[in-house]
């Protein structure tokens, strides 16, 4: 909380920085505005910037730091330390934490841990006091430097905009860091996974059971990682979902982009702009409450045992959710076709569809593709509709009316309720999401590049 | 007006009226593009419309395939016949319409695909030719008729898009050729051609006469007359004088041709 | 004109002569016939296609409207309930610890018993007891602790009935079915025929609906907590993405050169856009939890997580907003010598910002809607309490329609149904509100 109150402090000093800069810098010109360098405000900013930026960021580097470096300290406190496992000290946190916070307090509590608890909390109240301290010294010492600063030639306006400069700069930079952020924490947990579960177990393994163990020798692992039948699972899911969205937002991107009357087109446009705009869950509970019952019964018609949570439920819904996504992509690759090849077919005497087949089409055949690319890993990385209406069960199968399940669902549902962060079941989840993300961004990449390369054509 | 009644006398001596237009009006939105036209166009002659940026002549021209058809907001009134048939009747046939009157862009608008295909496009879709012999022969005629025969026929899979301008240009002639039509409209062929290109689809335009009735749009004074018979000059959406072209050029009848031609304005 | 007796340059006279009807043969005609049957065809595939799309649409909202109804209504019972002086406060002491800990079931189910006195069986007292919804308790507790004096006397309460019968009134149980099939037995049903035919039951609008924490009775369960938490969630992702979103868009549309390092800035815009949100969730879990050590299931955290992900939605927007803004006005400003940041600052960002704001609302859409990546942040977790902080733990909309979509009692249908409802109102508004921005602020250079 104190990190709050430091903060809102430091505002408010930048907050009157900026009216002493700006009295400072009409004092300095003894009321001849004419001879500053710059409009008074950006003396003003001037100050206030150099004591609100720096405050800030210590705030956020002390935050960063802060636990790194007590929890360092507390645990080489701990007699025995040097001996531990990485787990035992893990867990030795764990329990130092919550003694701090009052919790787990037993008799045969190690006095050990108990010291330990205190010492941490005796750190974090100094460092906060520490943070407090150091925070509004940086304050009160940039204040007056900056306000030693001010003078007629000086050009506030010019430092003022290169602070802005600098901070769009790393506003832009946050993009980088994201992706940077998640390859760095999918790459490190996935190595910690594969010290457990060898590479080639887990990409090419037949079996996924991560809740038993297989062979009562098998010590350490506690079941089976092969990633093949959460893929295939993804795969029959997506496919189905691809044959369910491709055909209907083609026709319709088709029909919206040459056919219909500049009225129809007004009202149908953002209606099916609605359908990409429904959340996943939304889907997901659609899927369970309407769409699974359909199939069992579509099932029992053909005579075949329908899952309840069949692929194709999830399948048909996660294409209803895609159909958006295809056909305005397509309908602007369709667009971007030019008028004169459509003149030039007409010219000649072809009917609309015979366009549409023989002209258009093949020449935009490129950013469907690309468009076709991207949908395919939206419906890969797609986790709601899934989890709510496919299985769990890790079934190897083509067999729609089966329950397969995916590499989201594994995702989502090996991770949710439960936090034990060292057993192989949590950690194979990052290696699921580094397999996810790298055949996601590989799909990405391809599609974005041929579907610029097709725009550059017809620019 | 009253000077087109008095040539239209001489005029239709000469030869049969392939297409007529009478009384033509033309909207997009509220905007009248086309003030009563009447024009008739001479089977196997080249016919040119002249006049000034927006004066409505390719509007016209687009009229006579019904290529305004595909503007929603574009309205045409009035009566044009081709062979005496109503060309904007309700029962007519469009797709039979542009197979009939063939089109060359101002611009030249190769479809993606290979010469040979671009050619064949044509006779492919109206169902012209089913064997592949019947289409080759299309094709090498259709090029030759174009002057393209001989600079292409060893790479006819090649793309269309990747010929010169004037290439480009011939294939497009080529392609409109090869559906058979009986009139061809050409919209400033050569606007985006350089001199050489631009001579080689004039002595084109005038052995195309022998086979096809041609309107030719333009804004070069000088191309209207090597190429065409007649000469149409359009004026603020009215047509102000149409004559024979060498008539036109030398004695126009109406002050406004004579400021166009004299270059006084345009 | 005697052109056909000359001699004809280059073939032309071959590739037409002979052909000039051939558009005209009755061959032809036929062709023609076939091709317009076949326009005819492709066109009603695209009106196929597209009514597919809306079919599904209707289906969806149909399908979900027509189940969340009943949801808005809750039924209850009034009964006259004896606040026994014995069992809330036997020493009278007054004292409202010793009230706060009395129990209150005892009470309910003493009425119950006193209704119907010829029930005696245990079995069938349970099956009595399961008319009304443990709700019952915290009511009769809330009223005497409000008003100690009730205590000894009689008083009348009306308090839902419990999820089956809440069913059963709403004529969502079929009662001809076998009794076996139905989750409500013959004895109960005789109970319930009763209540009704002496008037003690009747149909209220469900408020708590929209006041209510969860709760793992459905007659009981609200979506308010789920609300605040999203509104908490928004909120951080709104004060993060959109000054970092429009920051950046500035910086990449006005200021970047065209380098290498732009390059990879946009690239990397572009490929995040298009990042499974689950990946999202992972990396808020292994950077922001573990590593950081912020606090599970917190509106920070989730909101933090969302922001990443809504932060391409809104560069991307606020970057074609700033390239709408003509060259021509950069220029003027520039002419009277006016600096960079003062041309962008004063001109082009004003001019931008209907843009900027309305892609800015329709990624806060997406983002209100946005589920996986905060299971994976710990959001979907059993919380009573309505949260009061960034750092409370709590659950947000989208969230909670989720695990009520889980649970297997009937009422939860409804509830979920009637959740997804009110999430779309919001969506539904937000969309409105962009597209009124565009609309008013559209601008023709």
């Amino acid at each position: 909380m104190s990190a709050g109150i430091l903060f809102a402090l430091i505002l408010l000093v930048a907050f009157s920085g900026y009216f002493i800069g700006r009295g400072r810098s009409l004092s300095v010109a003894g009321g001849a505005m004419a001879d500053l360098h710059s409009l008074p405000s950006y003396y003003g900013l001037y100050i206030a910037l150099w004591v609100g930026v720096p405050g800030i960021f210590l705030i956020l580097v002390w935050l960063f730091l802060e636990p790194i470096i007590i929890e360092a300290m507390v645990l080489s406190s701990i007699p025995g330390y040097e001996t531990m496992t990485e787990p035992d000290r893990q867990l030795a946190l764990a329990t130092v934490r919550n003694l701090a916070g009052g919790i787990g307090i037993r008799e045969d509590t190690s006095a050990d841990l108990l010291a330990a608890a205190s010492r941490y909390t005796g750190l974090n109240s100094t460092s906060a006091w520490m943070m407090f301290a150091v925070g509004m010294a940086l304050a009160a010492g940039t204040l007056a430097v900056t306000y030693r600063h001010i003078a007629t030639e000086m050009r506030a306006r010019n430092r003022v905009e290169a602070i802005i400069r600098f901070l769009l700069v790393l506003c832009s930079v946050i993009a980088i860091l994201t992706t940077v952020g998640i390859v760095l924490s999918l790459l490190f947990e996935s190595l910690r996974f594969f010290a457990r579960v060898p590479p080639q177990e887990f990409l090419f393994g037949f079996q996924w059971s991560p809740q038993i163990a297989l062979r009562a020798d098998q010590a350490g692992a506690s079941g089976a990682f092969g990633m093949i039948p959460l893929f295939a699972g993804t795969l029959l899911i997506g496919a189905i979902a691809m044959l369910v969205a491709v055909p209907i937002g083609l026709t319709a991107a088709i029909y919206l982009a040459d056919y219909a009357p500049a009225r129809v087109r007004a009202i149908v446009k953002p209606v099916m702009e609605i359908l990409a705009g429904i959340p996943t869950v939304v889907y997901g509970f659609f899927a369970i409450l309407t769409v699974a019952p359909v199939v069992r019964d579509f099932g029992v018609m053909l005579g075949i045992d329908a899952s309840a949570n069949s692929a194709l439920a999830a399948g048909v819904v996660m294409g209803v959710m895609i159909v958006p996504f295809v056909s305005s992509l397509s309908d602007d690759v369709i667009n971007a076709v030019p008028q004169a090849m459509r003149d030039g077919s007409y010219g000649l005497g072809a009917t609309k569809s015979e366009t549409i087949r023989l002209v258009i089409l093949p020449a935009a055949i490129p950013g469907i593709v690309g468009a076709v690319l991207l949908a395919v890993s939206r419906a890969i990385g797609e986790t709601m509709i899934v989890v709510m209406a496919a299985g769990l069960a890790a079934n190897l199968t083509v067999n729609p009316f089966d329950a397969v399940t995916t590499v989201t669902v594994q995702i989502a549902t090996l991770l949710v309720g439960d936090q034990e962060f060292d057993s192989p079941k949590t950690l194979s989840v990052f290696a699921l999401g580094l397999v996810l993300f790298a055949v996601t961004l590989c799909l990405n990449v391809i599609a974005l590049r041929v579907v610029r390369k097709y725009r550059e054509k017809y620019e | 007006m009253s000077a087109q009644t008095v040539d239209a006398e001489p005029m239709a001596a000469v030869g049969q009226a392939k297409m007529t237009a009478r009384d033509v009006d033309v909207y997009y939105g509220e905007k009248r593009a086309l003030h009563s036209v009447d024009c008739d166009v001479i089977e196997n002659e080249v016919l040119s419309l002249i006049g000034p940026s927006g004066c409505g002549k390719s509007t016209f021209l687009r009229c006579l395939n019904r290529m305004n058809d595909t503007i929603d907001i574009c309205r045409v009134e009035g009566n044009i016949t081709l062979d005496s048939q109503d060309i904007y009747d309700k029962e007519l046939d469009v797709v039979q319409l542009r197979a009939r009157v063939g089109m060359v862009f101002q611009k030249p608008n190769p479809f993606p695909k290979s010469i040979y295909d671009n050619i064949a496009y044509g006779p492919r879709i109206h169902g012209v030719s089913s064997h592949k012999d019947d289409l080759d022969g299309i094709v090498q005629r259709s090029l030759e008729g174009a002057g393209l025969w001989q600079e292409v026929k060893d790479r006819l899979a090649e793309p269309g898009t990747g010929l010169s301008g004037g290439q480009q240009q011939r294939l497009c002639i080529a392609r409109a050729i090869a559906v058979s039509p009986e009139v061809i409209l050409m919209d400033e062929p050569c606007s985006a051609l350089d001199p050489i290109a631009t001579a080689h689809i004039e002595e084109l335009i005038d052995e195309l006469r022998q086979n096809f009735t041609i309107v030719i749009v333009t804004h070069n004074m000088q191309q209207a007359a090597r190429v065409s018979q007649k000469t149409a000059f359009f004026h603020l959406g009215e047509l102000v004088e149409h004559n024979l072209t060498g008539e036109l050029f030398t004695n126009p009848k109406d002050e406004r041709t004579q400021g166009y031609i004299t270059g006084r304005y345009g | 004109m005697s052109d056909i007796a000359e001699p004809t340059p280059m073939g032309i006279a071959q590739a037409t002569a002979g052909h000039r009807d051939i558009h005209q043969t009755p061959e032809a005609i036929a062709r023609r016939q076939r091709r317009y049957r076949s326009e005819a065809r492709f066109k009603y595939y695209g009106i196929a296609g597209i009514a597919a799309a809306i079919s599904m649409l209707i289906v969806l909202l149909v399908s979900i409207a027509s189940e969340s109804f009943s949801a808005f209504t809750q039924t209850f019972v009034t009964i006259d309930v004896n606040i026994d002086q014995a069992t809330v406060d036997p020493n009278e002491s007054g004292d409202p610890a010793v009230i706060g800990r009395a129990s209150f079931q005892t009470l309910a189910n003493n009425t119950l018993y006193a209704l119907f006195p010829d029930v005696s069986d245990r079995r069938d007292r349970r099956a009595l007891r399961a008319l009304l919804s443990p709700g019952v308790e915290f009511e009769l507790r809330r009223r005497v602790m409000d008003d100690p004096s009730l205590v000894g006397q009689t008083i009348s309460i009306t308090v839902e009935m419990s999820d089956d019968f809440d069913q059963l009134h709403k004529g969502l149980i079929d009662r001809t079915l076998p009794e076996a099939q139905r989750r409500i037995n013959d004895l109960q049903l005789s109970w319930y025929d009763q209540l009704v035919s002496e008037g003690l039951i009747e149909t209220q609008f469900n408020w708590r609906f929209f006041s209510g924490a969860n709760s793992r009775y459905p007659e009981l369960a609200g979506i308010w907590a789920a609300l605040v938490g999203s509104l908490l969630t928004m909120a951080v992702t709104l004060g993060l993405a959109f000054p970092i979103g429009v920051a950046a868009a500035v910086y990449l549309e006005e200021f970047a050169p065209k380098n290498w390092f732009t390059d990879m800035i946009e690239v990397n815009i572009n490929n995040l856009a298009a990042v499974p949100s689950i990946v999202f969730g992972l990396l808020g879990l292994a950077v922001f939890i573990q590593f950081f050590g912020m606090p599970n299931s917190s509106p920070l955290v989730g909101g933090m997580v969302i922001a990443l992900m809504t932060l391409p939605t809104i560069i991307i927007a606020s970057r074609a907003a700033l390239k709408a803004v003509p060259p021509s006005i950069r220029e003027a400003a520039l002419g009277v010598g006016a600096s960079k940041i003062q041309v962008v600052s004063h001109h082009v960002l004003p001019l931008a910002m209907p843009g900027i704001l309305t892609g800015t609302i329709i990624g806060m859409a997406q983002a209100l809607g946005e589920t996986a990546p905060l299971l994976m942040v710990g959001m979907v977790i059993f919380i009573t309490s309505i949260p009061s902080g960034f750092t409370d733990p709590s659950t947000v909309l989208p969230v909670q329609i989720f695990s009520w979509a889980g649970n297997p009692e009937r009422g939860f249908v409804a509830l979920t149904s009637a959740a997804i409802m009110v999430l779309l109102t919001f969506l539904i508004v937000m969309n409105a509100l962009a597209i009124y921005l565009r609309k008013k602020f559209e601008r023709r250079w």
